[in-house]
């Protein structure tokens, strides 16, 4: 495999992939499933302290 | 009784193995050196044998609150106060080099002042003491709020802080003294890497025994930044620094790998102590400090996952435009290249969630001045970010490269995002560690800000101008076809932008001050400032809190 | 977040997965990047004329270290016409192929030092780091007057051969043998250095700071800084631009 087989490769099937892969996650962070657990691990940081045993730990 | 004979004899006996290595050492640095290891350990054995608690005495010197026993917040109370002291060190010394550039006489004439000396006294006091001290600080703070969990083994988090001050010693006396392994960020000599190998690893099992022990099920993302850099650095460092000593009673060391090999290795190290030093370990404290002190959630937690992915897979490739047009294999260029563009992209990510994090807030820019750092904080991440993927292209890199461009861009970077948001994250701390109502002085933080800012500001746009300057200059060919400028004309015409440069850093420098005065007056309980308020815009507490139903996923 | 192929949430509550998926993804770009330079044969292309440093010449390069010289000046002119010109030939991979560490710097503030060697006189490199204002009156660089005052106390030499020996520098045993002998010889007129030459072809043995009665660290400094650079023959080395006729002249 030389620098201008890897460049041509660059160049098509490994562009395609790439903006592929763009794309797919783009549109993951948009899919509505999952809504829930992220809102509710995002709002984590602002839930009153609670008590537990690991707190004394 | 006997755990106390046992421990004194113990650092007696460091002492004393510190001491003979003292005796036996093939060069003064490293007798240096062990002189100081033996006058810590025989300090450690004093300090273990006396019945006095001197650790309750230091505590009360810097009013520590007793400790709750919910959190181990004492560590993170000394990290803060360790932050403070190494960011004015760093600065001090940048701003000393600058001014040597602009008066080669400040050199004062001895081999200990000289720049290349004190240069890597900057760069490592900023990065390792300043970011790092605020690294571990704000990573023990985090960890144990996200996790609703007692640090995991209290006393090993205090080795993790005291060793790494030691560390930081043995690294600025070692390069005054001319000890050093001769590559960029990684210069400590083979005994103060290893001594880090251990703080480090200590570090990653306080770090993740917290997270094992944690009563939350979910793990915030902060954490995951956290833990992804403490990994990072440690592959890093172990494998860049690995070397072979002449002497076991020497400083003195060769880098295993020679030549191509080893820039690339210490590009790829290089190029990740800002990738996951600088920027992970950072945007975890932005995922924590950034929605605490707007009192609403991250943008967007999904983006936060993909951030988090897409930046620690693509940074560590991005090493080779470090090594543009240099002897480097033509391939491993384009790859460094490739990759460095690309990374603009999650960059760009995590730019936008920490700043449309404030959406529906934007007033607090205006009446919160945290609130504002940390906003400039984001802006000149996202600044830096763009500017990189562009200097890594290599036709924009066979200009910028080798010149003050440069130095510019690590510094709207390092004194912008890094500084910037560890001030941010120590004016949220201080209050909060030493139970105080709030901070001393709001306005200070406010004239802190704008000091920095304008620093910042003269910082970039002189080097800008003089990197370009030198590289245009450089490779000017008259009519004649000659090239115009001789090296040393180039020299000269960099005088204007050095001065405007170090008066930048007297400004960072100033700002830095104030905040050593604000947050010391904090830490010191003294009465709150007597000052016009912050908050002069209507606030309605009801109304500013997140709302559920309208966050996107 | 659950799915049937991938379920993030398992990473979000297990931290021994999450630190093995995240050391995974951070060392997938190393070792495609860095791996392949150990052992694809023509990342360093063969030269004549490289040899590892003399004693002296090592003893020279470790103060350049010591110093921080590579803050400002760099070691590798890259393929342009105008630093070709300033500097000469561009660097090659091979040149720096006994550099532990290597050098090549990542600053300007003073000119390439790459092929330095030979350029000026020893008078005036010791002129210049006694006072380098003295020379060139626009310089900003540190003065480095002490170097030519002080002994070289490079300690044991065969050590530092024996840790570079370990490391893969071809030193043969005579070399380490005589390290210290060698040291000395390199930089004293009167000694014989014909086996010191056999050895280290190329190598300049003469007082370099002007003060032969001394053997001081501006020795060492100036042995060094007049060989960077001046070991391959980089004309011969062209014969890889050129094609293959050429190349056999």
């Amino acid at each position: 495999m030389s620098y201008d087989d890897l460049r041509h490769f660059a160049d098509s099937w490994g562009l395609v992939f790439m903006g592929l892969t763009y794309a797919v996650l783009i549109g993951w962070h948009f899919l509505p499933h999952g809504r829930g657990h992220s809102a509710r691990a995002a709002t984590m940081i602002f839930e009153p302290e609670s008590d537990t045993e690991a707190d004394h730990g | 009784m006997d755990k106390l004979v046992m421990r004194t004899g113990g650092w007696f006996a460091l002492a004393l193995v510190a001491f003979a290595a003292m005796l036996a050492a093939r060069d003064g640095g490293f007798a240096v050196h062990m002189g100081i290891v033996c006058a810590v350990a025989l300090g450690l054995a004093v300090f273990a044998m006396r019945s006095a608690d001197y650790g309750a005495y230091a505590r009360g010197l810097v009013k520590m609150p007793a400790d709750q026993g919910r959190y181990y917040d004492d560590v993170i109370r000394w990290g803060v106060i360790a932050t403070v002291f190494w960011g004015l060190a760093g600065f001090l010394a940048g701003l000393f080099i600058a001014l040597q550039l602009a008066f080669p006489a400040l050199n004062l004439g001895i081999e200990y002042t000289s720049f290349g000396r004190l240069r890597p006294l900057h760069t490592s006091a900023v990065i390792f003491a300043f970011g790092g001290n605020a690294l571990i600080a704000t990573s023990f703070y985090v960890v144990q709020r996200t996790c609703r969990a007692r640090l995991f083994m209290p006393k090993l988090a205090d080795f993790v802080f005291w060793g790494y001050q030691l560390f930081i010693i043995l690294a600025a006396t070692g390069y005054l003294m001319g000890i050093t392994e001769g590559r960029e960020y990684a210069e400590p000599e083979w005994y103060v890497d290893l001594w880090l190998t251990i703080v480090w690893v200590s570090y990653l099992v306080v770090f993740g025994g917290t997270i094992i022990k944690r009563s939350e099920p979910h793990i915030y993302v902060a954490n995951w930044f956290y833990l992804a850099f403490i990994l990072t650095i440690a592959m890093l460092h172990i494998v860049n620094n690995l070397s072979m000593p002449v002497s076991l009673l020497g400083s003195k060391s060769y880098s295993a790998f020679s030549g191509v090999q080893d820039a690339l290795t210490q590009w790829w190290y290089g190029h990740n102590a800002v990738g996951f030093f600088l920027t992970a370990g950072f945007l975890a404290m932005m995922y924590y400090f950034v929605p605490k002190q707007a009192e609403r959630p991250v943008y967007s937690y999904r983006l936060s996952i993909i951030h988090f992915w897409s930046l620690i897979f693509l940074y560590i490739w991005a090493g080779p435009h470090h090594l543009h047009y240099t002897a480097l294999p033509d391939w491993a260029q384009t790859l460094g290249m490739v990759f460095s563009v690309m990374l603009w992209m999650p960059s760009w990510g995590g730019m936008i969630n920490g700043l449309m994090t404030l959406n529906g807030a934007w007033d607090k820019i205006r009446t919160d001045p945290i609130i504002r750092m940390m906003v400039m904080a984001l802006a000149f991440y996202g600044m830096s970010t763009f500017e990189g993927p562009m200097m890594s292209v290599k036709a924009v890199n066979s200009l910028s490269h080798y010149t003050d461009w440069t130095i510019g861009h690590v510094h709207s970077g390092a004194l912008g995002w890094n500084g910037m948001i560890t001030f941010a994250a120590l004016y949220y701390l201080a209050p909060r560690l030493w139970k105080r109502e709030r901070l001393y002085s709001l306005r200070l933080v406010n004239w802190h800000f704008w000091l920095a800012t304008l620093g910042i500001v003269l910082y970039a746009a002189s080097m800008w101008v003089a990197g370009i300057m030198q590289g245009l200059m450089w490779r000017e060919y008259g009519s004649d076809g000659y090239l115009v400028y001789a090296f040393s004309e180039v020299v000269s015409a960099m005088l204007p932008m050095y001065l405007i440069r170090a008066a930048g850093g007297l400004l960072y420098l100033s700002g830095a001050i104030i905040m050593a005065w604000n947050i010391g007056m904090t830490i010191a309980g003294a009465p709150l400032r007597q000052e016009k308020p912050m908050h002069d815009a209507d606030y309605d507490a009801a109304a500013d809190r997140p709302l559920p139903a309208a966050q996107p996923a | 977040m659950a799915s049937k192929f991938f379920d993030h949430g398992k990473l979000e509550r297990n931290v021994s997965l999450l630190a093995i998926a995240a050391l995974v993804t951070v060392a997938i770009g190393g070792i495609v990047e860095i791996a392949p330079l150990f052992w694809i044969d023509n990342t360093i292309e063969k030269v004549e004329g490289m040899r590892p440093y003399t004693p002296l010449e090592l003893a020279g390069r470790n103060i350049y270290i010591r110093e921080g010289c590579y803050n400002c000046h760099s070691q590798m002119i890259r393929p342009f016409r105008d630093e070709v010109e300033r500097y000469g030939h561009y660097s090659l991979a091979a040149e720096s192929m006994y550099d532990h560490p290597f050098q090549w710097g990542s600053k300007r503030t003073g000119p390439d030092l790459a092929r330095v060697g030979g350029r000026y006189s020893d008078e005036w490199h010791v002129q210049h780091l006694k006072d380098p204002r003295a020379v060139v009156p626009e310089s900003i660089m540190p003065t480095y007057a002490f170097l030519a005052e002080r002994e070289l106390k490079a300690g044991d030499m065969t050590g530092d051969l024996t840790a570079l020996t370990r490391v893969g520098v071809p030193y043969s045993k005579d070399d380490v043998a005589k390290a210290n002998e060698d040291l000395a010889a390199q930089a004293d007129p009167d000694a014989d250095t014909a086996d010191l030459l056999k050895r280290y072809p190329k190598a300049q043995v003469r007082d370099f700071d002007g003060d032969p009665a001394k053997l001081t660290e501006m020795d060492a400094l100036v042995a060094y800084l007049q060989m960077i650079g001046t070991l391959v023959d980089v004309d011969a080395a062209r014969p890889l631009e050129n094609g293959p006729q050429e190349g056999a002249r």
